[in-house]
């Protein structure tokens, strides 16, 4: 199917590229601006070239929250791609049961996320949280405000129960988007459930899962409001992610050079990784259909 | 036998989804003093008395009402602009068409956190600093090109013929999208509407950072209560509920948009 050809579509294009420019070149170009400067006072900058991002990448702060960032962002795809696409397959498909799980999904969701950092504060805390006093009387020590693997746990767990629900919902309406034949055709095939999955669902959700994916990486990788409330980036600095990290050196510290530098880099990183992650979907997808 | 199962499975799923939403239900029909001296699975002693501060206290109320104005601004400005944009890119083929789509996309990537201070420089300079229509306007970043995303996917289920029998009928472009095409993808528009809803009003950063007093939303006054000194719990979970419920609402009159947008498999 090939679309019309006509370059007056950027008329209708204008006014997006008008308002996405307004609030996304001009602040990036300021961020470039702060990254090969030093700003000494209101008016009064020197050019430093490069030596911002030669500071920062030696910097072993950045490190450390670049590689809990991948660790968080890696152990919550790995939780929330599978679990959200087992709740897709069990979800009703037809009946008041529909409207009334699409609507259990969505509420997480829409929660403002410092919500969600004040509701699992509050859950998780050892003295008057469910969560936090029904593990002490386990027998199991948990204090997410002192302990590093708890705050972690917490986290996670937190992003789990804040974000399945949107793969589930994605991965729902693919899976209602496989017309019934598919189904018709694998009974009388004698398929059985695992490749009914594997070989129709599976592909069939592609694109919603890419989507998925997508979004789930990108979200997750640029994290603030809920680890800032929850941990505030402790205890220490073990849940200091790259958002709370550049927000506690620009806004905090005013180190606007070096937090320039690494705002820069950490976009380019979530740049780079999404390109990938959509291209090799893409590719994966392909050789299935074949 | 085995649908059963699924369906517990599901159930208790839906139960675990709830519990921590309860336990800040429970935590905000309690006093503080009652929180801090005992522990209990549900208020005994039922107190509306946070819900009342909230209603009656200026800062408190001032904060959700600012909320609603400028996610219903962004909510506009998304759709008014996403819609004509969505149509080029589902119908047209044009001069760097693909990477224009992709640019726009990678918006949706940016770091809020990269762009707060920027942000700030920005409307400091043009004296929009502490206004609704700027925090709308910030949000657009993200919420734009997830329109399109979004709509252009809806956009291209629809037949071409179905323009080309209208433009062939002799309407005009303007008539034709507004009294034909609009109507015939608004269960998108209704998702689309529920998206931009919904990150606008869960964000908290960019909010944050570009109001002071006039239209500090609800998400930035409750987090001046937590870094304040002898934290009432009871305060904040009732605000946490509150912020809750807008969004309960709008799903609840999008669910059937929903449930048919979710039907056709676009999302």
């Amino acid at each position: 199917m090939d679309k019309w050809e006509n370059n007056k579509a950027w008329f209708l294009v204008m006014p997006v590229c008008a308002f996405v420019a307004f609030s996304a070149i001009i602040p990036l170009m300021t961020v470039v601006n702060y990254s090969v400067q030093d700003i000494i006072g209101p008016g009064a900058h020197v050019f430093v070239g490069t030596d911002w991002f030669n500071k920062v990448l030696h910097d072993y702060r950045l490190h450390d929250a670049l590689w809990r960032q991948f660790l968080f962002s890696g152990l919550v795809l790995l939780i929330e791609m599978p679990l959200g696409i087992l709740i897709a397959l069990a979800m009703p498909k037809r009946g008041w049961g529909v409207p009334f799980s699409l609507v259990t999904l969505a509420l997480p969701l829409l929660i403002p996320w410092n919500t969600i950092g004040t509701i699992w504060f509050i859950f998780t805390r050892p003295d008057i949280g469910l969560f936090g006093s029904a593990i002490n009387s386990l027998g199991v020590a948990f204090d997410h405000t002192r302990r590093p693997l708890d705050a972690w746990a917490t986290l996670v767990l937190m992003e789990a129960w804040h974000w399945t629900p949107l793969v589930a919902l994605l991965a729902y309406a693919g899976l209602r988007a496989i017309p019934e034949v598919y189904y018709q055709a694998a009974k009388i095939d004698g398929a059985s459930p695992w490749a009914t999955f594997y070989y129709i669902q599976l592909p069939k959700m592609r694109g919603v899962l890419t989507i998925a994916l997508l979004l789930r990486f990108m979200d997750s990788f640029l994290i603030y409001a809920e680890p800032f409330v929850l941990t505030g980036g402790g205890p220490g600095n073990a849940t200091t992610f790259l958002s709370i990290y550049v927000v506690k050196l620009a806004l905090g510290q005013f180190d606007l050079g070096p937090a320039a530098a690494i705002s820069l880099i950490y976009f380019l990183i979530v740049l780079l990784l999404s390109f990938i992650f959509y291209q090799v979907l893409q590719r994966v997808g392909k050789g299935e259909k074949a | 036998m085995k649908g059963k199962k699924k369906t517990i499975a599901l159930i208790i799923y839906f139960g675990l989804l709830f519990l921590p939403i309860y336990w800040m239900i429970n935590m905000s029909l309690r006093t503080n003093a009652d929180i801090l001296a005992s522990f209990a699975l549900f208020p005994i002693d039922l107190t509306f008395a946070n819900y009342i501060k909230i209603f009656t206290d200026a800062s408190w109320y001032s904060g959700y009402i600012n909320s609603m104005i400028y996610v219903s601004i962004n909510t506009l400005i998304s759709l008014a602009t996403a819609l004509p944009a969505a149509y080029a890119f589902s119908r047209y083929q044009f001069m760097g068409d693909k990477h224009l789509f992709f640019w726009l996309l990678t918006n949706r990537m940016a770091p809020a956190a990269v762009f707060a201070l920027p942000f700030f420089q920005l409307y400091s300079a043009l004296h929009l600093i502490d206004t609704h229509i700027a925090v709308a306007l910030a949000h657009c970043l993200f919420n734009i090109p997830l329109a399109v995303w979004i709509l252009e996917g809806f956009m291209s289920g629809i037949p071409r013929e179905i323009d080309e029998t209208a433009f062939i009928d002799g309407y005009s472009f303007p008539r034709f999208f507004i009294t034909i095409f609009i109507p015939l993808i608004r269960a998108g528009v209704g998702v689309t509407a529920f998206f931009c809803f919904m990150f606008s009003w869960v964000e908290l950063l960019l909010a944050r950072t570009l109001t002071v007093t006039d239209a500090k939303p609800i998400v930035a006054t409750m987090t001046r209560t937590i870094s304040a000194t002898g934290l009432d719990y009871g305060l904040l979970a009732a605000a946490g509920v509150l912020t809750i419920v807008p969004g309960a609402l709008v799903i609840w009159f999008v669910r059937n948009y929903m449930a048919k947008g979710f039907a056709l498999g676009r999302v």
